[in-house]
């Protein structure tokens, strides 16, 4: 029954890297860069959806989704205001400018966050707008945030899923990430695409926040430095690019961390979630569901 | 890369300089707020030029120099504080066996720290960009993790009461070292491979470079003075804790660095007194002081990428 509890939490965990491992697939995959200022949108999410629900009836099911849809909103929008502003003068320098420019734009929400004029660096209680209800079943104890977690997380993959396949926009995703130059010459605007991109990840990190922020209760300015780096971790394990990877990578490292925080090296799990990225990339470097990208001249 | 001279021996003028500076400030700064400054500068130019080597003239992005500096900051401070008593007696020991004790401290801390550089590289010969700056950030993570739960070195709460051996002189003479010896490494037939393995990395292994050697090369030597500079860094602030030497501080090398231009050592020196200067100077603002260096980080990308020093016609 402890392993199965465990497992339980593992799954919950998990779904929330699943969330964030996307949102830096999805930009990978299409930009070929990794934004570091995501984890800073899963950070915002979360403070979007405790303003909100503050301000609504506590523990209903209406409230906790339009706080989610809320935080949603805003975050696929404030994916595409940073998108727009930093990163789209540089689509043609080099990834590392990118890449600099994406870790100053984190630092920069981090720190406005930080000022008391702002938000404060201290933690806030995060308003219980879900139903809370605790189950027990054969020794289980099961509260509904984890179920909601997870049902959450399920629909949102399945929704990234058929939009990727099945949608116009998702064809002209691939095609961009396959070949940015073909994709324009057949009349792709990869401005649009791009844009449309963070925005879907944007607002995945933004779901991901209030599910963590509703797990752990608190917000605070670097709540999403952790989280953002450890779901870059299951992104790169399941093979960074792709969708199914990125799932199965964030269900792993919520597995892993879970089980290693019961046991006796509890204090290392931050260190030993780093040390994986660091085997993984050494034996297999494109991710377990990844294919090798030859490099061109 | 447009061709560079050999021409006039800058590293050996610029190291007899800074060493008669270095000789001339310890005789004549005696104010505690100056010397704190100088030393701080001393510190920061140490691991601004180091990084450079690494981030600026091999292009193998670095996120975790600080991590080398805690290296370096723990092992010369376990030496001094735990087995100088004993070295040096009841007595508290000559000045001269101090420092003595101080230079086998801070040689110990920098060879450790090229140590953990030769494990960083390893893992570099096959990843490059950002993956490269992902593994590196996380090798700063576990060697901080690893250091807060060390118990003989403090665990969480650090090291205290490390002695005072750091002077502006020795701060200053060792980053003249550093600039030296990064000088001549560039300036040298071998360091051109740096420079290779930069500008076109599959094109310079075509040629029959070795550039794998040529980058764990450039880590060891980078990790090896930013060991040096935490040595310095312990022995001048007496404390130290694993959060001190975070992915922040990381941060703030690595803005010198582009700052002053990657690749360009005047241009990083001169960030580093800079960066150091100016929250110096800006008191009143401290606390958006990393809100400006995120702010300098996205303006300089987008306006200036080759950095704010660097007046060289821009190679790309």
């Amino acid at each position: 029954m402890e392993f199965a509890q465990q497992l339980l939490n593992a799954l919950s965990l998990g779904a929330i890297y699943a969330l964030i491992a996307l949102g830096f697939t999805m930009v990978y995959g299409v930009l070929r860069f990794i934004n570091f200022a995501h984890s800073d949108v899963f950070m915002i999410g979360a403070v979007v959806g405790s303003l909100l629900g503050n301000h609504l009836p506590m523990g209903t099911w209406w409230g906790g989704l339009a706080c989610l849809l809320a935080a949603m909103a805003v975050c696929a929008l404030l994916g595409v205001v940073i998108e727009r502003v930093a990163y789209r003068p540089l689509r043609d320098a080099p990834r590392l400018n990118v890449l600099i420019t994406s870790i100053g734009v984190s630092l920069l929400i981090e720190y406005l966050f930080q000022n008391e004029h702002v938000f404060g660096a201290a933690p806030r209680p995060f308003p219980p707008v879900f139903p809370s209800v605790l189950w027990q079943w054969q020794g289980l104890s099961i509260s509904s945030n984890q179920l909601i977690v997870i049902g959450v997380a399920l629909v949102l993959v399945v929704a990234l899923e058929l939009i990727v396949y099945r949608t116009r926009i998702g064809t002209a995703m691939r095609a961009i990430s396959l070949n940015p130059r073909a994709a324009q010459l057949v009349g792709i605007n990869p401005d649009v695409v791009v844009a449309f991109t963070f925005a879907l990840g944007s607002a995945l990190a933004g779901a991901g926040g209030v599910l963590y922020a509703l797990n752990y209760q608190s917000v605070e300015p670097l709540m999403g430095v952790m989280p953002g780096l450890k779901a870059f971790v299951a992104a790169v394990l399941g093979g960074i690019g792709s969708i199914p990877g990125a799932a199965l990578g964030g269900l792993l490292i919520g597995g892993i961390e879970t089980f290693i925080g019961g046991s006796q090296f509890s204090t290392y799990k931050d260190a030993i979630a780093f040390a994986l990225l660091i085997l993984i990339l050494l034996f297999r470097p494109t991710g377990l569901l990844g294919r090798r990208i030859p490099e061109k001249v | 890369m447009t061709p560079r001279r050999f021409g006039p021996p800058w590293p050996h003028l610029l190291l007899g300089g800074a060493l008669l500076a270095a000789f001339l400030l310890t005789r004549w700064v005696t104010d505690p707020y100056a010397n704190d400054v100088l030393t701080t500068i001393g510190i920061n130019v140490i691991l601004a030029v180091s990084l450079n080597l690494v981030n600026g003239y091999t292009g193998q992005f670095s996120l975790g120099h600080a991590g080398f500096m805690s290296v370096g900051a723990y092992l010369s401070a376990a030496i001094t504080l735990l087995l100088g008593p004993s070295i040096l007696g009841e007595d508290g020991g000559t000045p001269w066996a101090q420092n003595a004790l101080f230079f086998g401290g801070l040689l110990v801390g920098g060879l450790s720290a090229a140590a953990a550089g030769l494990l960083v590289g390893i893992p570099s010969l096959r990843l490059r960009g950002d993956y490269l700056a992902i593994v590196t950030l996380g090798f700063g993570e576990i060697i901080r993790v690893i250091f807060q739960n060390i118990e003989p070195l403090g665990g969480a709460l650090g090291l205290n009461g490390i002695p005072n051996y750091t002077t502006v002189g020795w701060t200053f003479a060792i980053a003249a070292l550093t600039v030296f010896v990064v000088g001549c490494l560039i300036n040298s037939t071998y360091g051109r491979g740096f420079i290779a393995t930069h500008d076109d990395e599959i094109a310079a292994e075509a040629m029959g470079l070795n550039t794998t050697r040529y980058k764990v090369v450039a880590f060891v030597v980078g990790a090896f003075f930013a060991g040096l500079a935490g040595g310095l860094y312990g022995h001048f602030k007496m404390s130290i804790t694993a959060a001190s030497f975070d992915f922040t501080r990381s941060i703030e090398i690595v803005v010198m660095v582009i700052l002053g231009g990657m690749g360009n050592t005047l241009g990083v020196i001169l960030a580093a007194i800079l960066l150091t200067l100016l929250p110096e100077v800006l008191c009143p603002i401290a606390e958006f002081r990393m809100i400006l260096y995120a702010l300098l980080l996205i303006v300089l990308m987008l306006l200036r990428p080759q950095g704010l020093f660097n007046f060289r016609r821009s190679h790309r």
